[in-house]
């Protein structure tokens, strides 16, 4: 179905809850649209790809990268307003409350369409993340030519 | 509106992008000729549903008001 071209690349470095929204949003309409889409997790964004449980970091500044930076998809916080993680609460109340889906439903749903989820190697070596800390559906762990590649035969180029 | 309806898909109560997701899973089972019926309230389907199709080169076929949310005709494309 895909034309050769006819493909999306998104960086998503932002670990930000509204950010990775709309990174997730837009990469469920590309793959929606008949578009192959890629996802290129790299440095705060990792946060969005982690299982959520302890890192299994073993250097000490790792660890303690690792208890101050869990992630998972569940414990973003907002841009602003994030007071401290009530925000993060607050959100997730008023989007329930809207019918919105939740952020790990909406991950769900770009896995479910196809969407390629890649995890940026150089920012999990910085902060001593491990294959093991990220969901399985991650498919591989990559450089930047990688990103480069997909981006030059893409349509859509993004930065979130 | 008299269209002959294949699948329908019930999107009453969700937002962006959901519409939109389901009803690209829905298309893909469909065949080519056949048409999707997407019952939506989401006032951004109005745009959504026919840019859809633009983008995908499938036919939109038209909307009709119903108690509460719009019905939208989607025609698989053939081939």
């Amino acid at each position: 179905m895909a034309e050769d071209n006819n493909r999306a690349a998104i960086v998503v470095m932002s670990g930000d809850m509204d950010k990775v929204f709309a990174a997730f949003i837009i990469a469920t309409g590309c793959a929606a649209a008949g578009m192959e889409t890629t996802l290129f997790f790299t440095f705060w964004g990792l946060n969005a790809i982690k299982t959520g449980e302890p890192i299994k970091a073993k250097g000490f500044l790792g660890k303690m990268m690792g208890i101050m930076n869990r992630g998972g998809i569940n414990r973003l916080n907002p841009s602003r307003f994030s007071f401290g993680g009530i925000g993060r609460i607050l959100f997730s109340k008023m989007m329930r409350d809207k019918n919105v889906a939740s952020l790990e439903e909406l991950r769900q749903t770009a896995i479910d369409l196809d969407v390629h989820l890649l995890a940026c190697k150089m920012s999990m070596d910085v902060m001593e993340i491990s294959r093991d800390d990220l969901i399985p559906e991650v498919e591989d762990i990559v450089g930047v030519a990688t990103f480069v590649k997909e981006a030059a035969n893409s349509k859509i180029q993004l930065f979130i | 509106m008299e269209i002959q309806v294949d699948m329908m898909q019930d999107s009453i109560g969700q937002l962006c992008p959901m519409p939109i997701a389901f009803m690209a899973r829905n298309m893909k089972k469909l065949e080519g000729g056949q048409v999707l019926e997407i019952r939506a309230d989401d006032e951004g389907a109005h745009a959504d549903v026919p840019a859809w199709c633009e983008q995908t080169g499938n036919e939109f076929l038209g909307k009709e008001p119903a108690d509460g949310y719009f019905r939208y005709y989607v025609r698989k494309k053939v081939g």
